[in-house]
Order: C-alpha cells, then sequence, then structure tokens
C-alpha cells in the first residue's frame, strides 16, 4: 500500500516537471511578453503545485508526516504566482511594451484613454474583427 | 527505481531553468526578464522539492518557503519599478 502511494508522489512529480518544461518551451517561443507570461504564470505554477503534492504525499506516506511548511508553500504559491502575472503584465503595458501584430483586442488601451470612467466590466463587446 | 524516477524529473526541471535563462539573456524588453526570473525562482522551488524527496530528508522545507517568498517579492518590487520609476514613493501621492 505505501509503495503504491510513493509511486502516486513520484509520478506526481514527474508530470509536474513535465508541466514546467512545457512552460519554459512556451516562454522561448511565444511572440509577446503578455502571451509569455500567459504561459510562464499558469503552468509553471500548476507544475510546482503538482511537485509540492507529489512531495506532501510522499513525506506523508513514507515518514508518517503532515508537513505544514509544504502546505503552507503550496497555498503561498497557488495565490502569489497570478498576481505576480498580473503585476508583471500591467507594468509592461504601462511602461510602454508593444502588442504583438497579431492581438485582436486591447481593452486597457480605452480604460486609459478615458481616465478609467469606462471600467472594464462596463466595456462593450467589439465587433469581431474583419476576416480578410 | 523511485530515485531513477526522481533523478529524471530533476533533469527535466534544469533543463526548464536552461530555457528560463534563455529568455532571461535575449529577452528584448525589461519585463521579459522579470518573467524568466519569475519562472526560474518558481523552478528552483520545485527542484528543491524534488531533491527533499531524493535525499528522503526535512531540513530543505523552510528553503521552499523563503525561496518563495522572496521570488513574489522581487517579481513585485521590480514590477513596481519599472511602472512608476521608484520602489518607495513619498507620501503625497499614492
Amino acid at each position: 500500500m505505501a509503495t503504491i502511494v510513493e509511486w502516486i508522489a513520484v509520478v506526481l512529480a514527474l508530470a509536474g516537471a513535465i508541466f514546467c518544461a512545457i512552460s519554459a518551451f512556451g516562454l522561448i517561443r511565444l511572440p509577446d511578453v503578455y502571451l509569455r507570461s500567459h504561459a510562464a504564470t499558469k503552468s509553471a505554477a500548476l507544475g510546482v503545485l503538482f511537485v509540492l503534492i507529489g512531495a506532501f504525499i510522499y513525506f506523508w506516506v513514507v515518514d508518517g508526516i503532515v508537513n505544514a511548511k509544504l502546505l503552507l508553500a503550496i497555498v503561498f504559491v497557488f495565490l502569489t504566482s497570478p498576481v505576480a502575472g498580473h503585476l508583471n503584465g500591467r507594468a509592461a503595458y504601462r511602461s510602454g511594451v508593444k502588442l504583438w501584430k497579431g492581438s485582436v483586442r486591447d481593452d486597457f488601451k480605452k480604460v486609459l484613454e478615458d481616465g478609467g470612467k469606462s471600467a472594464p466590466d462596463t466595456v462593450h463587446e467589439p465587433e469581431p474583427p474583419k476576416r480578410p | 527505481m523511485t530515485t531513477v524516477f526522481l533523478s529524471i524529473a530533476l533533469v527535466i526541471l534544469a533543463i526548464a531553468v536552461l530555457g528560463c535563462a534563455y529568455r532571461l539573456i535575449a529577452g528584448p524588453s525589461r519585463s521579459d526578464r522579470i518573467a524568466a526570473l519569475d519562472t526560474i525562482g518558481i523552478n528552483l522551488l520545485a527542484m528543491i522539492a524534488v531533491f527533499c524527496m531524493l535525499l528522503d530528508t526535512q531540513a530543505l522545507m523552510e528553503i521552499i518557503l523563503v525561496i518563495g517568498i522572496l521570488t513574489f517579492l522581487g517579481t513585485t518590487v521590480m514590477a513596481r519599478y519599472i511602472e512608476r520609476g521608484s520602489v518607495i514613493e513619498d507620501g503625497d501621492d499614492r
């Protein structure tokens, strides 16, 4: 029984490592800082959560210890990784990094132009882009 | 046998860190570099967790927490510096 759960923990760690590698691949290949932070924030956080949950299960089964520090790290990564990505994307936009030329929609530009009067939830749905 | 799988996971994570290091060096804007540094920190956290399982020790768990906190703080401070030009501002403007 303990061996099976140990194997589950190891496979979780391996799956998390593969998710991290995929996110690094997206960080290399995607064309734009916004798309790149899309890859870097979400899938890297998912991979790290897999690895940490695998380690938690491993120590729980093998040593019989519920490690509170590991639980705290899981919660902390889950909370702070999207926040850091959001801050970084907003800083990139406000410091003037251009969007990729294939981007079709830019809501934050409208909000910046009229001084924040149209909040993002009141922005109407724009016309769908014309396909040539 | 689990040792082999954990070593493979460690190698994959090292390759991921190398890819992020490429974006850290070659990134066209500063925000690319910040995103790459954030991802490197988070991958290091995962590497230390795998290393704990490999060595079967609990002694490195504090390092996981400290690296998580330092990565988040560093990303926040650098993004704020890029956005406003200063990290700690005077009291008048919010």
